[in-house]
Order: C-alpha cells, then sequence, then structure tokens
C-alpha cells in the first residue's frame, strides 16, 4: 500500500520531469473561486496523466473576466455566464465545465435536515426582512407540524462578491418580484438585511454558530459540514432535496443548443433543483497563441472525458453527455490566425 | 644599527625605526572612494524608492478612482447608498463605520492604556515590571485575523448573551437609549468591532505612554511627592501635563492602525449597508472590510471606481492621522530638549 503510493508518487515525478524536458505547454486561468478545488484536482491529475501543468489562479469571476479580457491568461472562469452580445463584442466564447447548486440551510432546534419547506416568495420576503420570526403564518402553512419557534430570523449572507450570492438573488429574482424591483441580482447586491459572512464557509459558520439563523451556502459545505437543509418548491410545483440528481435535472432543462448563456436557476422539470447553477470557462475565439488554446482545450477535453468522477468527489455535478457534444462543437470556433481550427484531440 | 649600545649614550640619540621614510606620516589605508559612492548612492536610492512608491500608489488610487470622482465628486462622502445593480454608489455607510468602530476602540482603549502604563511606571513591583511590559507588547504580535476569529467564535456569543440581551431587557423601552441595543443577538455589528480593535491597539498605545512616562524627570515627581501628593496627583497633575503630547501621539499611532484594520474588522462587523439604526449591536461596515470583500468580484467600471475611492478616502484619513501624530512627537522632543 504505502509503497505502491511510494511507487506512483515517484513515476508521476519522473513522467512530469520527462514531460517537462519534452517542453510541455503550461497552461493559465484565473477567475471563480467556485469551481478552484476541482480545477485544482483536475490539474493534478492532467499533471500526472501527460506532464502538463495548469496553473489556476482563483482570484474571482470578476478578476477572471478582467484577466482573460487583457489577455494575460489562458482562459478566464466565471460562475455568471456572459451575455451572447457581450461575448460576440470581445470576440470571446464560452463553455460551462460543472454544475453546482446553492442550498438555503438553517439553524433551528428541533427540526431535522429537510424537515422545512420553503418556496421561493417565502425566502424572498425573508431575505427582504419581510418575513422576521420563524413562526410567521407564512411559514406555517408551508410547514404543518413543524415545531417552528416564536423566534426571530438571524438571516446570514455573503458578504464578499461571490458567483453562489449571484445564482441566489437571479433565483430570488425570477420567483419574487418585490425582490426584483428592491433589490435585483448580481455577485454583490444591496443587502435589505442580515449579517455577512465572508465566503461559503463564513455563512456556514455563521449558520451553525446561530440560533434560529437561515443562510445559503454552496452543496458541498452542506455534506461536509452536516447542515440543516431546507427544500425547496421548484418551477413545476414539487418540493425537492438539494442532490446530485436534482442539480442534473435542473441542467437537463435547459435549451444549452440555442446558446451557453444559461442560469440553471429556477428550470422546469420535476425534479430540477431550483437553485443550479453552473460555471463557466471564457476563452478568445480567435487566437494568437494557438499552442496555448489549444493546450488549454485539450486539458478541458481531458477534464470531460476523465474528471467526472473527480468532480463527484467535489460533490460538483458533471455535465450532461449531450451538452459536452455541444460544447465540443463549440470549440471549433476556436482558431488561430489562419483561420485554421485549434486542435483540442 | 650595532646591537650593543654604546655605554653613556642618551636615548634622543637613537635612531628610532621607522617603516617609512623619517618624518612622513604613516600610509592612509589604501582604498578606493567607489564602494563609498555606491552605497551612499544605494541609500539614496532606497529612500527615493519609498517616496516614489508612495506617490505611485496615491497616483494609481487618483487615477483607479477617477471615474467615481467624476460621477460623484465630494457627494461620495455623504451618499449612504451601495447599490453594485443599480451601479450607484456612496461612502458614508464604510465611512461611518470605520470611525466608529476606531471611535469606540479608542474609547476603550486609551483609559485601560493609561493604567496599564500608569501601573508599571508608578505602582508595579521591579520585578513585575519587565515580564508584565513584556506580555502586554506581546499582544501586539498576534495575527490580526486571530482576533476575528476569536471574536466572532468565542466574544461575539459573549457579548450577544451576557451583555446585549440584558442590556436590551434593561432599555428597550426607553426612547433613543433603546435604540442603542436594538438588532438581533448575534454578536456581530459595530461594538463588537470596536471591541476587538480597542484589544488590538491597547499594546501601541500602552507600551507608547509607559515610554513617555519614564521620560518624566524624577525630581519633578519627586518633589511633587515631597509636597505630600498621592500617586494619582502626581501622575494627574505632574505626569500627564508633562507628556501630553507623546500621549496623543500615542493614541494616534493606535487610532491608524484601528482604522486600517481589516481582516480582524471583516469578521464582526457584520458586513451590511445600513444605517438606518444608530444601534451598537447592528450588523455595519467599514472601508476595509468592504474592499476586501468586494474588490475581487467587482467589475470594471464605477463598482471598482467607487470602491477605489473609498481607498482613497482611507489613506487620506489615515495620512492624517499619521502627520498629526509624527508631529506632536516631534514637538514633544522639542519640547524636552528645552525643558532638561
Amino acid at each position: 500500500m504505502h509503497t505502491s503510493t511510494l511507487r506512483r508518487l515517484a513515476v508521476g515525478g519522473a513522467l512530469s520531469l520527462v514531460a517537462g524536458l519534452a517542453l510541455a505547454q503550461d497552461i493559465t486561468g484565473a477567475g471563480a473561486t467556485f469551481p478552484a478545488p476541482i480545477y485544482a484536482k483536475w490539474a493534478d491529475a492532467y499533471n500526472k496523466a501527460t506532464g502538463a501543468r495548469m496553473n489556476y489562479q482563483s482570484v474571482g469571476s470578476g478578476a477572471g473576466i478582467k484577466q482573460i479580457k487583457a489577455k494575460t491568461v489562458d482562459f478566464g472562469a466565471s460562475d455568471m455566464p456572459l451575455k451572447d452580445e457581450d461575448l460576440a463584442k470581445d470576440g470571446l466564447l464560452q463553455f460551462p465545465t460543472v454544475i453546482g447548486g446553492v442550498v438555503p440551510v438553517v439553524n433551528i432546534k428541533g427540526v431535522a435536515p429537510g424537515q422545512i419547506k420553503l418556496t421561493g416568495q417565502a425566502l424572498g420576503d425573508i431575505y427582504l426582512g419581510k418575513i422576521t420570526k420563524w413562526n410567521d403564518p407564512a411559514l406555517t402553512a408551508l410547514n404543518p407540524g413543524v415545531p417552528l419557534p416564536d423566534a426571530a430570523i438571524a438571516v446570514v449572507r455573503r458578504a464578499d462578491g461571490s458567483g453562489t450570492s449571484f445564482i441566489f438573488t437571479n433565483y430570488l429574482s425570477k420567483v419574487n418580484a418585490e425582490w426584483k424591483t428592491k433589490v435585483g441580482e448580481g455577485t454583490a447586491v444591496n443587502w435589505p438585511t442580515g449579517a455577512g459572512g465572508k465566503g461559503n464557509e463564513g455563512v456556514a459558520a455563521f449558520v451553525q454558530r446561530l440560533p434560529n439563523s437561515i443562510g445559503y451556502v454552496e452543496y458541498a459545505y452542506v455534506k461536509q459540514n452536516k447542515m440543516n437543509y431546507t427544500l425547496l418548491k421548484n418551477a413545476a410545483g414539487s418540493f425537492v432535496a438539494p442532490d446530485d440528481a436534482n442539480f442534473k435535472a435542473a441542467a437537463a432543462g435547459a435549451d444549452w443548443a440555442k446558446s451557453f448563456y444559461q442560469i440553471l436557476t429556477e428550470q422546469p422539470g420535476k425534479d430540477a433543483w431550483p437553485l443550479t447553477g453552473a460555471t463557466f470557462i471564457l476563452m478568445y475565439k480567435s487566437q494568437d497563441k494557438p499552442a496555448s488554446a489549444s493546450a488549454a482545450l485539450k486539458f478541458f477535453e481531458w477534464a470531460y472525458a476523465q474528471g467526472d468522477a473527480m468532480a463527484a468527489e467535489l460533490e460538483y455535478v458533471a455535465l450532461p453527455a449531450n451538452v459536452k457534444d455541444l460544447v465540443r462543437k463549440q470549440w471549433g470556433e476556436i482558431k488561430d490566425s489562419s483561420g485554421k481550427a485549434v486542435a483540442f484531440k | 644599527m650595532t646591537a650593543s649600545l654604546p655605554t653613556g649614550a642618551s636615548l634622543q640619540e637613537m635612531p628610532i625605526e621607522r617603516t617609512g621614510s623619517p618624518g612622513s606620516p604613516p600610509p592612509a589605508r589604501r582604498f578606493s572612494r567607489w564602494p563609498d559612492v555606491v552605497f551612499s548612492g544605494l541609500a539614496l536610492g532606497a529612500a527615493w524608492l519609498t517616496l516614489a512608491l508612495l506617490a505611485g500608489i496615491i497616483g494609481s488610487l487618483v487615477v483607479g478612482a477617477m471615474p467615481a470622482i467624476r460621477e460623484y465628486g465630494l457627494s461620495f462622502l455623504w451618499r449612504a447608498e451601495w447599490d453594485p445593480v443599480q451601479d450607484r454608489y456612496g461612502g458614508l455607510v464604510m465611512i461611518y463605520g470605520t470611525l466608529m468602530s476606531s471611535f469606540i476602540a479608542l474609547l476603550i482603549a486609551v483609559p485601560v492604556s493609561f493604567g496599564i502604563a500608569l501601573f508599571l511606571t508608578e505602582l508595579s513591583p521591579n520585578w513585575l515590571k519587565r515580564p508584565l511590559g513584556t506580555a502586554i507588547e506581546l499582544l501586539a504580535a498576534v495575527p490580526s485575523i486571530v482576533y476575528g476569529m476569536w471574536g466572532l467564535l468565542v466574544f461575539g456569543p459573549l457579548l450577544a448573551q451576557y451583555v446585549q440581551q440584558p442590556l436590551q431587557a434593561a432599555f428597550g423601552g426607553v426612547p433613543f437609549f433603546g435604540q442603542l441595543f436594538k438588532g438581533a443577538p448575534v454578536g456581530l455589528g459595530l461594538l463588537s468591532a470596536g471591541i476587538i480593535l480597542a484589544i488590538m491597539v491597547i499594546p501601541f498605545i500602552a507600551s507608547v505612554m509607559r515610554d513617555v512616562f519614564e521620560v518624566t524627570p524624577p525630581m519633578l515627581k519627586e518633589s511633587a511627592y515631597g509636597l505630600g501628593a498621592t500617586t494619582w496627583e502626581v501622575v494627574y497633575k505632574v505626569v500627564l501635563p508633562y507628556t501630553k503630547t507623546g500621549v496623543i501621539g500615542g493614541i494616534m499611532l493606535g487610532l491608524g492602525r484601528a482604522l486600517g484594520e481589516t481582516m480582524a474588522v471583516t469578521f464582526v462587523i457584520g458586513n451590511m449597508n445600513q444605517l438606518d439604526s444608530l444601534s451598537l449591536f447592528e450588523a455595519a461596515n467599514s472601508i476595509t472590510s468592504a474592499l476586501a470583500n468586494e474588490f475581487a468580484e467587482a467589475g470594471e467600471g464605477l463598482h471598482q471606481a467607487s470602491l477605489i475611492y473609498l481607498g482613497l478616502i482611507l489613506f487620506f484619513i489615515t495620512f492624517v492621522v499619521l502627520t498629526l501624530s509624527k508631529l506632536l512627537l516631534l514637538r514633544l522632543k522639542r519640547n524636552e530638549g528645552v525643558r532638561s
């Protein structure tokens, strides 16, 4: 056991050394923090398999978009898809890599995970500061028989700008009219109420610490910390729990063939989890450095082919096969200066 | 010469052996002037580099903030709105949070530091002075993020449970006064931030105070004691007037530190852009935590420019504070020279 690990390490090291001598193309990318763990894992495995190195700086979606526009990186990464016209203006294209879910979590004594049901309307009203107590009629009507306390709701949300907040506020804008006009959607918004935690870990810590609190975190944090998630009513009218299958159901409902500008919140489908989102890669269509573009595409092709299990380990959901094929088709649009498509296989 | 001296010959007549020619000074050590020139050049360069960096930082802040400066001008200082979705920004909430949390910090830290310095210079037995002084200075070495986490996980809940809730129960119905204690009992807000900041700046203020208390000439103090003054009277009427400017300088140093602190404040201030309530327990925001939280995800344009504008304002505030403290310390030094 031990020796085999050692041997693997040694072989890996030797391989990467050999590959380093063979002038493997290094890939650099920057952007969203949400997919950073899976990109790092893929990069590590890819390095062992092929010897090529992928450096990903998780600096935030905004900074990632800035860096790809400045062409300091081979690809940018963003949790918020760019609109097709913005992409066209800059000559960029985008494609999704993995899917993740955002989950409302609560901390109420005597309430088990999945016991509380919420609608988008109620969730929006809580975050608007309109529903302030757990035993508000709007909540008790949704949850007959659940011991909701006569206590103030401690609202927790992200303090830093983040793709998680974008998915959350995008969802609330779709399902709560007042939220849409008063607050709107974005990576950072003018929150009407609530304490701000820094990062998913900050929100998770707040919710675990504060009695009668509600917050929202990425699914991985719910699983790791065994947090008390809620059910949500989806567009089809059924109450669903957050899990991989339901995230996938949300991704399947989107019309990827039309555009990759897909925000996967409130998707149709009986099982679709309404707070789902994909994370995206941005690249230039016309490449003055086709070699590095090709290296980057090869990396993502490898990740599409080999990386699903690794994504699942980290609680991300891989793209459905048909979406991957659509992405591969779009890669054909990435061309070098002479107009030849950049190879990715 | 000869090995045996002729008897009767005086010492003066003895030839003195010298390595060089007689009458010339010993040869100067041989070295080139170049290292000297290079070294002074490097030192000069280092000094100018610092200045150039400072100018460069100010310059890039001004350039980066330009879109926001053009859009809002000085009205940015009193606009309370911060809405990235509508792209409308104003700095009042953050400026208020920064100034208020630092003010609370000083309100707590100054009396405590004064007590520490007084104890260390006037009351403490000699064997305790050194370990106690060192221990207090060690507080300054604790990384600020540790204070932040401690504030969030340990101190905040205690504050909410044993301070806020009793205060709410006692003053909840009282107009105005009750307003100060409103809010969900989560232990986050201006008061938590102020107390954490106070703990962080106490070592700075206390050590400066101790140092200046020690420069008070013993003769003055002993004369006062000789006239029958109590310890308090000596400190209040002799030491404090003598060291006034130094004490203020130390407080300014602490204030500068409190204004610029980021991580610890971000953890406990609650990061909420609101000014509806003056409650000390309501979540607020500060310039530094707004910058730390929003900068990475801020899109190009007004959002980023407004954040940089906030940075410029903070730079200006701390610059003024530090300049004032330097001026006060300089004045203290000059006065010392005159009096001693």
